[in-house]
């Protein structure tokens, strides 16, 4: 123990005496261990940014897609029929997380005229699956499938025809029709057809209730489920061959939406890319850590021959001179991964990201990146020591004495 | 029993050429605890040489060397160093105090490689052994600060502070003037006697050997023992030098 401590106080007492050499050799190695951690972790929150984005058209990791509509005519019983299978498939597989939606167009009254507008009809699973994140209000709850107003969710042009949303002050509109009704808009959102057109998110239940939906401009509802990423593929050819055998003369057609295949070119990049230049950057801070310490090295020769005569073993000065390259690198990497965080952690991404983009689920600081840069930066350490610690043992003592 | 004993001790090292330099031939010294040898010898004679053997810096090629009545050439390298730290303690002419520590710390520095108390309290040890050197107002300067006499008195401290059993020293007067130089050897004398430490001196000054309790002459690795009386002569026909 004593030994240990010995040693650790000999090699930061060296630091310390020669700290402008010390920190002048290091700065390669801090900037390395910065540049690796940081764009790590940049690289982290630009793919959770992608991947957001991604998951807002096509759902969660892993999203499969569940259609189901008769080769003739499609009807209400038809239509029924599909889901009361799907439904079936649902509950044998326990599959917590499903959203069934459609689109339609449905009428509505602007203060400028009825106008048809393009509409999602949803359930309140969908924004989860979707990570629809209202600009102003709310996305719906499961209260709201059972109010007598239908609730919707609509896009910034529709509510700018309204004359602008306030979540202080209710706004509705009537939804025309053979049967119309007022319905409330409870939030404004980005829907999936975007662009200059007004269109909306309503909720199914509250869309049939009302007879809001004309068949002829609608098309039938899909199923879309939210399932574990390694039980994806599994799941797909499972349901797929026996949703086809329990529906005779439907088309029925299961696939994965989400984007997590693409991403992986991206998750490959951060791996392997960003690593790999860290790395070759963190060679090239530990060349000229290993410089700097042969030189001081042939600098002390007398100093290594006054320990010697002090009692210092040949594996004392060897693990001093390392301790002292280890010591050395690794607070550098410390210091690197520190600084890192704290600018990450404090990073205006309000400020940063585009308008277009969001960050609901902002990652923290990747932990595996803040080890890997300071066990890096300590491995550099310990190996550009080695040369410098070999030359100091192999000092003669009474030439170090004499030097 | 004798401390150190040395018996037909030889250093040769090989040269480029082939031939083989010998330093040291049949060099035989018993020194018993406590006492005060010096020797004296031309620059090349092998002072130093004989010097390094008795601190176990270095190893004779021929002939035998007991320490304390173990034979030293069986010990293995970490044990020499262990013993050599445990047991001896060096004082250079040029002092050699470490650059960057102040003097606390350069006499702590052997501490280092102490074990249990000694190295928990070195920085307490290290003071106390400066305070009995007379620089107890010294402690936190740096060694490039003080004067070279009370340098050379830090290297004493720092030589001391193991309590060894022999003290090596090589020109310990050599990079001072004359005062300073007696002032040095006060210390130095006062301390070894206080703790009973065997004191080898190798100079070439010969006041400085007039002091020991036997002088030795070294010429051409031939190691003599020179009559009290005869000391004085050295001067006129050594002419001084260092080892």
């Amino acid at each position: 123990m004593t030994g240990i401590v010995a040693a650790l106080t000999e090699a930061w007492g060296e630091i310390r005496v020669h700290r402008v050499r010390v920190v002048l050799a290091l700065v390669g190695v801090f900037l390395a261990v910065f540049a690796m951690t940081t764009i790590t972790a940049v690289g982290d929150m630009g793919r959770q940014v992608l991947g957001e984005s991604f998951e807002r058209g096509a759902g969660r990791p892993a999203t499969l897609r569940v259609d189901a509509s008769p080769m003739g005519m499609a009807t209400a019983a038809t239509t029924a029929r599909a889901q009361e299978a799907v439904d079936e498939a649902i509950e044998r597989y326990r599959i917590a997380w499903h959203t069934s939606n459609g689109q339609t167009q449905l009428p509505v009254r602007f203060p400028d005229g009825t106008v048809r507008v393009d509409a999602f009809t949803v359930d309140p699973a969908y924004g989860t699956i979707h990570r629809t994140l209202p600009e102003a209000g709310r996305w719906f709850t499961q209260a709201d499938a059972d109010s007598f107003s239908p609730r919707l969710v609509v896009n910034q042009v529709f509510a700018d025809r309204l004359g602008g949303f306030d979540p202080a002050v209710p706004m509705t509109v009537v939804l025309g029709g053979d049967t119309p009704v007022r319905a409330t808009v409870v939030g404004v959102a980005d829907t999936p057809w975007g662009g200059d057109m007004p269109s909306m998110y309503v909720l199914a239940d509250a869309a049939a209730r009302w007879n809001a939906v004309d068949p002829a401009f609608s098309s039938p509802p899909g199923t879309e489920l939210w399932v574990p990423r390694h039980d994806a593929e599994l799941l797909v050819a499972n349901l797929q061959q026996e949703l086809t055998a329990a529906l005779p003369g439907y088309y029925v057609s299961v696939f994965r939406t989400d984007s997590a295949e693409e991403l992986r070119i991206l998750d490959y990049v951060l791996d392997y890319g960003v690593r790999g230049v860290g790395i070759f950057a963190l060679v090239l801070g530990g060349i000229g850590v290993l410089n700097v310490g042969l030189v001081t090295v042939r600098q002390r020769i007398r100093e290594i021959g006054v320990r010697r005569s002090f009692g210092a073993t040949s594996t004392r000065v060897f693990t001093a001179v390392l301790l002292e390259s280890v010591c050395a690198t690794a607070a550098a990497g410390a210091l690197a991964v520190g600084l890192s965080v704290a600018l990450i952690e404090n990073l205006p991404l309000e400020l940063i990201l585009p308008a277009e983009l969001s960050l609901t689920d902002v990652p923290g600081f990747p932990f595996s990146a803040a080890l890997e840069g300071f066990l890096a930066a300590t491995a550099v350490g310990a190996l550009a020591g080695v040369v410098p610690a070999t030359v100091a043992v192999r000092a003669k003592v009474i030439d170090a004495i004499r030097y | 029993m004798s401390l150190l004993h040395l018996a037909a001790v030889g250093r040769a090292v090989p040269l480029p050429d082939g031939s083989t330099l010998r330093i040291l031939t049949g060099v035989d010294l018993d020194v018993p605890a406590g006492e005060h040898i010096a020797v004296v010898g031309r620059s090349g004679s092998g002072k130093s040489t004989l010097l390094n053997i008795i601190g176990l810096l270095d190893s004779p090629t021929t002939g035998t060397y007991l320490l304390d009545g173990e034979p030293v050439e069986r010990l293995g390298q970490r044990r020499r160093s262990r013993l050599r730290g445990a047991t001896f303690g060096f004082v250079f002419q040029q002092f050699n105090l470490l650059p960057g520590r102040t003097a606390t710390e350069n006499v702590a520095s052997p501490l280092l490689y102490a074990s249990g108390r000694q190295f928990w309290n070195r920085t307490r040890i290290a003071q106390e052994m400066l305070e009995r050197v007379g620089l107890g107002h010294r402690l936190d300067t740096m060694p490039e600060k003080l004067s070279g006499g009370e340098q050379q008195r830090v290297a004493l401290a720092r030589s001391l502070v193991r309590a060894p059993r022999v003290l090596l020293a090589d020109e310990p007067t050599g990079a001072l003037d004359v005062d300073t130089g007696s002032a040095v050897m006060d210390v130095l004398e006062e301390l070894v006697r206080e703790n009973g430490t065997t004191l080898v001196t190798i100079t070439h000054d010969l006041s400085v050997a007039a002091r020991a309790d036997r002088q030795f002459r070294l010429d051409h690795g031939v190691l003599s023992e020179v009559a009290a009386e005869t000391v004085p002569s050295l001067t006129a026909s050594r002419g001084g030098g260092g080892a």
